[in-house]
């Protein structure tokens, strides 16, 4: 009898690249935790920066207030940056950067802190997220417009594939787009054309090079994906991806070698499914999400972060980090998955769901390139997920989408993970932003000046000269001794500053009976104030992750209000200004960076300041519960997270609120 | 019930005319309301503002700018702003949002876009929904502008369209700007073909874009000399940095406004105002009752020339009622 071939591979494939994203407070207590993580069998970093260092502002800074080492670490300057890598071998460890309108000066950091180990740019590996445009549709940590922020990525892409070869200067991101609403069509169709407008970007600045370059500037180019909890049409989706990629690098780019085509992936799994009620569940969400990017060989992914059990809690603790990292060697060690060739070959089932996506993606491509690509699209897709969205947690609100143990099967034991004196999170210390703050001007007083001052000076020049690449004049300014705040602040005053569309303007709700019922509230409330009950959803701080502000600013439009919102980015002093001039009757604000403790009370305060004092306030985002009392306590008139799902549950409470405070009874049962 | 923190309008309007611009926002609540009560406190304020009450007309520049979405206005405005601010003139924004009214709600998101500084006093932004008032400015807007005008230096009423918008600002506004963008082929073929108004003044955006913006500028030229619209300012300009022509445009704004029989253009705009606000409450049976559209508007050029929107909206209701 002759043997049939065998179905395993001749030898195991090696695990995917395994990282944790991670980073907190200062350098030091960040370059403890990495080491740490190291020792652990992590394979590789991921840091997390904090979001003042992310859109270019120095721990001193006004916006800065309150967000000093909350969702990441702070790096102000190179000295920053060598100590957080302090005894990690630079030419041995991959590190992945979560930074994008602030990547090339981080980029530069890193180049700088490997001189000082003795280490040429030349062995650097690792990854610079670098994604523009998701920041404008999504995440919001953006500084500059588009024009200029396409030219910073295209600058550090043309950069690094001659001087840092092994580095992903870019690391495009369909991640963000699913938090935000994404269907996987618009995941995959949206993520593309963003690699096409990067493209085109970058062969301008190859200036005739293109033919030699293209290639390994294609084959440089990676993704970040996110892959939610149905998991096999996620893997449907990574696999359609690939298609496209391919087809994208032969026909549209004339990449000839088959290994620069070939789809290179990072992960990290959903975030958006996690959920508050019953905590403990996201671990299994996550274990079934990491199949959705391992358990087909050929679209498997190159490197996976999982997140943690309780990040809709607050931030994760070290040992919460380890227990999502377990998981991982787990999958790799322990089972079989990577003994096999591509366990869906041949399957129908994929097949199918692969060419039914494509030609969705194929189709919405289409539109976004007739609209003059994903640059131009900006708004078009931003409204386009805010609508997406809208529907998604419509179907949760309903119960046709189901979401153990928050729209069903909701009856639970107290859960002892959250028992602990911490509540199962991680608290930064608040004395960090003090010391951050103290240790720059240090840093500045001690430099020499003169050197920055040159060194910025260039840096605008090449600025201004948009033939020029950005990246040496930024290294300089790095080794000189300059800040993130002035590396940014130089460039703000050459290329402008930019505030990216709502996405909330368009679509109106088809009105359910609920909302229906809402209408009418707001109406008869509306009658007895004199004027339409008015709204203000504000952002305030540095937190860019807007979609909860939007949706609750559209589901309050849909229900009969005048809202006013201005988006993200919003200090205390700009929120009640806004609040007094616009004569609102209640305003609702949102931050999940954790930054509420600082933020809100000087909310309060500016707005007792500005006149509007007995306008009441409420909060929502990732508060824990003894922040919340303490918030009511202070003043703040309802306090709501990610357990507070029901939108319109909202929306009478808002009512009931701005009606008790203007003396109006309210129906029963409101 | 109205709303609790409600000063007097009799209390606002004298504070507006004393030109104590934190007045501002609780004087807009009242002007926006439709309670009986506040309705009668808001003709109080707006007695408090008129040109009887100052003894001169209220002395604010009131500016219509408007213009098709997109074409790059609320930059426009944040740069005029800072501009009118370097002049230490105080700013008024009235941002009327064009959204639909479909669920009655509306987002209001335009503010978001006008670059001011917080702690700036002078610098006041109101938005409003442009109401259910087909393709009009929100009712209470031209009340808003005229109250205002007594207190700030500039009033701006920022209004999306073309084609219809700026007649309706135009008779609420001194001095109107429509907002072009190079390449707005549709703007320069309503223009020709009359079914927009010419504006005091035309602003084409965007002057950064080089080559387009010059031949733009020279299509629209060309397009106002045939018109024979001579009056006409176009101002080229570019709100990114480094921007240009703000300065400029600034300077047109004044010479037209000094250019102007202000208190000619005023009375026509109270005018106009007291006779929509009578269609909105009494409809095509109320202006039959004044002998139509064309008999009422020569009535109301016989009435007293200092008489405000509520008293010419009262006379008008008096005349509606002996005639029918």
């Amino acid at each position: 009898m002759p043997d049939s071939p065998s179905p395993r591979l001749p030898e195991p494939d090696r695990p995917w690249m395994m990282r944790t994203y991670a980073g907190h407070s200062d350098a030091r207590r960040s370059n403890e935790l990495y080491r740490r993580n190291l020792e652990k069998g992590q394979t590789g970093l991921s840091i997390a920066f904090d979001l003042p260092t992310q859109t270019g502002y120095d721990p001193d800074h006004e916006l800065a207030k309150g967000e000093v080492g909350k969702v990441g670490v702070s790096i102000a300057h190179e000295g920053d940056m060598a100590t957080l890598l302090d005894q990690i071998p630079l030419d041995q460890m991959n590190t992945s950067m979560t930074i994008n309108a602030t990547a090339a000066w981080l980029l530069a950091l890193y180049v700088v802190a490997a001189e000082r180990q003795g280490v040429d740019e030349k062995e650097l590996q690792g990854t610079t997220q670098n994604d523009i445009l998701k920041e404008y549709l999504s995440r919001g940590t953006y500084a500059f417009p588009p024009g200029p922020s396409m030219r910073l990525i295209a600058d550090t892409i043309a950069y690094t594939v001659e001087h840092i070869p092994k580095w992903n200067p870019i690391n495009i991101c369909s991640y963000h787009l699913q938090e935000a609403g994404a269907t996987p069509v618009q995941e995959i169709a949206f993520t593309m054309s963003n690699a096409i407008a990067v493209l085109d970007a970058v062969k301008h600045r190859l200036g005739g090079r293109e033919s030699d370059l293209m290639g390994s500037v294609f084959g440089r180019i990676s993704f970040f994906v996110n892959a939610g909890v149905r998991f096999i049409e996620e893997h449907a989706k990574l696999r359609a991806m690939s298609v496209l990629w391919d087809e994208l690098g032969r026909e549209r780019y004339g990449v000839e070698d088959e290994k620069h085509r070939r789809l290179r992936y990072g992960v990290q799994v959903n975030s958006l499914g996690l959920t508050e009620a019953q905590p403990e569940n996201n671990v299994y969400r996550i274990a079934l999400e990491a199949l959705a990017v391992t358990l087909g060989r050929s679209a498997r992914a190159r490197a996976i972060q999982l997140p943690a059990w309780n990040e809709a809690l607050g931030l994760p603790r070290p040992w919460d980090q380890q227990w999502s990292l377990r998981l991982q060697q787990i999958l790799a060690y322990e089972t079989d998955l990577l003994e096999y060739p591509d366990v869906f070959e041949g399957s129908k089932v994929m097949e199918g769901l692969v060419s039914e996506l494509l030609d969705g993606a194929r189709e919405e491509m289409h539109r976004v390139a007739e609209l003059g690509g994903a640059v131009e699209a900006v708004d078009y897709m931003k409204a386009a997920l805010v609508e997406s969205h809208r529907k998604r947690w419509q179907r949760i609100e309903s119960g046709d989408l189901v979401v153990v143990g928050m729209n069903r099967f909701t009856s639970t034991e107290p859960s002892p993970l959250t028992a602990g004196s911490d509540g199962g999170i991680l608290v930064v210390d608040p004395e960090v932003e003090a010391e951050q703050r103290a240790a720059v001007q240090r840093w500045r007083a001690d430099r020499d000046q003169a050197a920055v001052d040159e060194t910025l000076g260039q840096l605008a020049a090449i600025a201004r000269d948009d033939e020029e690449n950005i990246m040496p004049a930024t290294i300089a300014a790095a080794r000189a001794g300059a800040t993130t705040g002035e590396w940014a602040q130089t460039l703000r005053e050459v290329f402008g500053e930019y505030r990216a569309p709502t996405g909330v303007g368009e679509a109106v709700a088809a009105p359910t009976q609920e909302l229906a019922e809402l209408r009418e509230e707001v109406e008869r409330l509306s009658e007895a104030l004199g004027r339409r009950l008015k709204f203000m959803v504000g952002k305030p701080g540095l937190d860019g992750h807007s979609n909860g502000a939007e949706q609750i600013a559209v589901r309050a439009r849909d229900a009969g209000m005048d809202v006013v919102y201005e988006g993200i980015r919003l200090t205390p002093a700009q929120i009640a200004n806004s609040a007094a001039q616009e004569g609102v009757h209640i305003v609702g604000l949102s931050i999940l960076s954790g930054s509420h403790r600082e933020l809100i009370p000087a909310v309060m305060d500016a707005m007792r300041e500005a006149g509007v004092g007995d306008v009441p306030v409420v909060v929502g985002g990732i508060i824990p519960d003894a922040d919340a009392e303490s918030l009511r306590q202070a003043g703040i008139a309802a306090v709501y997270t990610p357990k507070d799902w029901n939108l319109n549950a909202m929306m009478r409470d808002i009512i009931v609120l701005v009606a008790e405070r203007h003396g109006v009874e309210t129906p029963v049962g409101a | 019930m109205t709303e609790r923190t409600r000063a007097g309008g009799r209390e606002l309007g004298a504070r507006l005319r004393e030109r104590d611009l934190s007045a501002a926002p609780a004087a807009l609540n009242l002007i926006e309301s439709r309670a009986t009560g506040a309705r009668q406190e808001a003709v109080a304020l707006l007695g408090e503002v008129s040109p009887a009450a100052l003894g001169t007309e209220p002395p604010g520049h009131i500016i219509g700018v408007t213009g098709p979405p997109g074409v790059g206005k609320s930059s426009l405005l944040s740069r005029l702003v800072a501009e009118w601010r370097r002049r230490e003139r105080s700013v008024a924004v009235l941002a009327v949002d064009p959204s639909s009214r479909r669920s009655g709600g509306s987002l209001l998101g335009d503010r978001a876009r006008i670059e001011a500084d917080p702690r700036d006093r002078e610098v006041f932004i109101r938005s409003t929904a442009a109401g259910d008032r087909l393709g009009g400015l929100a009712p209470a807007t031209r009340a808003a502008a005229q109250a205002l005008a007594a207190a700030f230096d500039v009033v701006v009423i920022e209004t999306v369209g073309v084609g219809q918008s700026e007649t309706e600002v135009a008779d609420a506004a001194d001095t109107v700007a429509v907002v072009l963008q190079p390449a707005s082929g549709d703007v320069l073929q309503f223009l020709k073909a009359g079914i927009m108004e010419v504006p005091d003044v035309l602003v084409l955006t965007k002057a950064d874009l080089g080559g387009v913006a010059r031949h733009a500028r020279a299509d629209l030229e060309a397009a106002l000399l045939a018109l024979g619209a001579g009056s006409t300012t176009l101002c080229a300009v570019s709100s990114v940095p480094v921007a240009s022509g703000i300065a400029e445009l600034v300077d047109a704004l004044d010479a037209h406004r000094a250019g102007l029989d202000l208190p000619a253009r005023r009375l026509r705009a109270r005018r106009r105002h007291a006779l929509d606000e009578f269609v909105a409450e009494h409809g095509e049976r109320g202006l039959r009752a004044l002998g139509g559209r064309l008999a009422a508007q020569r009535w109301l050029e016989q009435q007293d020339q200092g008489l405000d929107v509520p008293a010419l909206e009262r006379a008008l209701d008096a005349r509606a009622q002996e005639q029918s």
